[in-house]
């Protein structure tokens, strides 16, 4: 393998990982405040869809991301109506909020397949893009994949040393004693929801308006599930989901760059790589108990009713 | 009384009337299941243009309706029994993975016709059908090996089955012809439909000094990928022209519009029968979108020379002599491969680079 193919793997790793990591990072935010959303997915497309009308109208892609947040906001709002105020089946809300978006998606997008833009442009950071290997590999990339680490630095310096970060926390952990000690329960949880129905409407503009310029229906292909198993993987940590991500996309980059070298391999052994990784992790995790108990919110996926 | 059989008469004859009006002007219902969504711009929204050509054509005269996004297996025939328990006349399943489901339900429901398309199964009330793609893959393949710099074509394909091989094989052959230096390197991407996926794999391919690039999967992304590396690209199942105006060589396309409507046309008539449609270039159910202006005038003449051999009959795409990889000859000149081989087809022709993944 020569260095440029090597470069370029690694280029390709961290493209393949950005959706992964803004998705995955929203909805373990929302876990930690004791929410589990199963709509990632309907979410992400709902982003992809209207980023990618906006960006059509407007013409301007930027429109088009800002679009794609707010419409995941609007679908996650609907979820915490539907699972904080309601306080309605968790799984079964976001199972039907995935259906939902899919189907809204491919309705509003209808108009707006085979319709092709200019995507959002690389953009190489001035000087630092200029280092051999580590310029290529780290600072040539489009903004959302540097958005998608700021995101990272920002969540992972909240949860480890403000008061935000242990509030979150506190609530995805018994909310009953949070709101014992005056934490307003439901704005942190609708908090934490729209936060990641943001991040998620992010995801669904990466796809849409840099990765794959375009609008067709159902663009995601699973990146939600993906997320999803993602935060169980990391054990609820930043820095594991970071790196999962990059893994994740990693696998995937090396099951087409292999076939090319010519590695004689079955393509759908290579294609299973992936999740074949995510179980083995799952399993190594999983087989300390104590500290896979410790890891995940107590209260996730609790329904939650406050005491008047 | 006697009013009151008049009355009686009166009615009887406006009912028997008001029957025959009714099933004259009752329309022919016809239903189709479509695997992916009608917005994927590839396979299934090409059967939709299908289904919106019939509309045209009959007007009143049928009724359509479709389900889409519908997984291949028992979804499936949930979906088929459901069709033809509303009282469908006509149901065209739309994907390979049908094929057992559609039999199935046929047998229940025996006044129904059914068609399906890319299966090889057949029963009184089931016919099949496909387009011979493989002859526009021909075509594009010449194109691909004139136009090529780096003598390297990147080819990516979803799943090594017989339809996606013979695919790969006739595209070779006529990049072969056209240029004998050329290979075609293949990337399984494992899936029909993952835009971002198939745009790495398209990436890939690029970075192994591939200049133009074909797919055998439903989305646009190899288009897109090639336009913005300033390469070609050719693209399938429907025009792909709007992902990338200067990539974009042609594409091969399929027009089910034509058969369809001969389809429904046979079941209005009365002269509906079972069979295996295999139609292409000369029926113009496979054609070519418009060629791209970077395409040479000598390139064009040859494309449009031998699309009319094919119209013709006097080249069937697999004419000997053919090679496997190991350059031994497997068709000799003179004989070509019918269309059973075709069907079955688990080899590369030479040129193909890499070697076939045993599914």
């Amino acid at each position: 393998m020569d260095f440029e193919l090597f470069t370029n793997i690694l280029f390709a790793t961290l493209r393949t990982g950005t959706p992964l990591i803004l998705i995955a990072l929203g909805e373990m935010v929302c876990e930690k405040s004791g929410v589990l959303n199963l709509g990632q997915e309907g979410m992400v497309l709902m982003g992809a869809a209207l980023g990618f009308i906006a960006a059509v109208v407007t013409g301007h892609a930027g429109l088009g991301i800002i679009a794609a947040i707010l419409a995941g906001m609007m679908m996650s709002v609907l979820f915490a109506f539907l699972a904080v105020t309601l306080v309605s089946n968790q799984v079964a809300t976001g199972l039907a909020l995935t259906i939902f978006g899919t189907g809204l998606s491919g309705f509003l997008g209808a108009g707006y397949v085979g319709m092709a833009i200019d995507g959002i442009a690389p953009f190489p950071i001035p000087l630092l893009s200029d280092i051999p290997f580590i310029g290529k590999v780290l600072f040539s990339h489009d903004p959302l994949v540097y958005l998608s680490w700021v995101m990272f630095a920002l969540i992972f310096w909240c949860f480890r040393s403000t008061r935000l970060g242990l509030t979150i926390r506190a609530v995805g952990e018994n909310p009953e004693a949070a709101n014992a000690i005056g934490i307003p329960v439901m704005k942190v949880r609708y908090g934490a929801i729209l936060f990641g129905g943001a991040m998620a409407g992010l995801a669904g503009a990466y796809l849409s308006l840099v990765y794959t310029p375009m609008w067709s229906e159902g663009m995601s292909a699973g990146r939600g599930w993906i997320a999803l198993a993602l935060v169980v993987f990391a054990s609820w940590k930043a820095e594991r989901i970071l790196l999962g991500a990059y893994l994740f996309g990693a696998a995937s980059i090396m099951h087409l760059v292999l076939q090319g070298l010519g590695f004689e391999a079955s393509p759908n052994l290579l294609a299973m790589l992936p999740y074949g990784a995510t179980i083995i992790v799952l399993v190594i995790i999983a087989s300390d108990a104590a500290k896979a108990k410790l890891s995940t919110p107590l209260a996730l996926g609790k329904p939650y009713r406050p005491q008047v | 009384m006697r009013l009151n059989k008049l009355t009686q008469l009166a009615m009887t004859a406006a009912l028997a009337l008001g029957a025959n009006i009714v099933s004259a002007d009752e329309p022919l219902k016809v239903g189709f299941v479509y695997v992916g969504p009608t917005g994927d711009a590839g396979w299934s929204y090409g059967h939709d243009q299908g289904r919106k050509y019939i509309v045209e054509k009959f007007g009143d005269k049928i009724e359509t309706n479709y389900v889409e996004s519908v997984a291949e297996g028992a979804d499936s025939e949930r979906v088929i029994r459901q069709l033809a328990a509303k009282g469908h006349d006509l149901i065209f399943t739309t994907s390979f993975g049908y094929m057992n489901p559609t039999l199935k339900v046929a047998k229940r429901f025996k006044k129904v016709k059914f068609e399906h398309a890319t299966g090889y199964k057949r029963g009184k009330n089931t016919g099949t059908y496909f387009a011979r793609a493989y002859q526009g893959r021909y075509l594009t393949g010449l194109i691909a090996g004139k136009m090529t710099k780096t003598n390297v074509i990147g080819y990516v394909a979803s799943f090594p089955i017989p339809e996606v091989i013979r695919g790969i094989n006739a595209f070779t052959k006529g990049a072969v012809e056209a240029n004998p230096d050329v290979t075609v390197k293949v990337v399984w991407a494992s899936t029909w439909y993952d835009p971002a996926k198939e745009r790495e794999a398209a990436e890939t391919l690029m970075l192994q000094g591939a200049d133009i690039l074909t797919q055998h999967t439903d989305s646009a992304a190899v288009i897109q990928a090639a336009e913005s590396k300033g390469n070609f690209a050719i693209g399938y199942h429907s025009d792909m022209s709007a992902y990338g105006a200067k990539a974009h060589l042609t594409s091969t396309v399929h027009n089910w519009g034509p058969l369809y409507a001969e389809k429904v046309q046979a079941v209005l008539d009365g002269t509906w029968k079972s069979e295996d449609l295999w139609p292409g270039i000369a029926e113009g159910v496979t054609d070519l979108a418009p060629l791209n202006d970077a395409i040479p005038a000598d390139v064009k003449a040859l494309v449009a020379k031998k699309k009319q051999a094919i119209k013709d009959g006097t080249i069937r795409v697999f004419d000997g002599p053919i090679f496997d990889q190991s350059g031994k000859e497997v068709v000799p000149a003179g004989s070509s491969l019918d269309d059973g081989a075709l069907k079955s087809f688990n080899w590369y022709v030479k040129g193909v680079e890499g070697q076939l993944p045993k599914s």
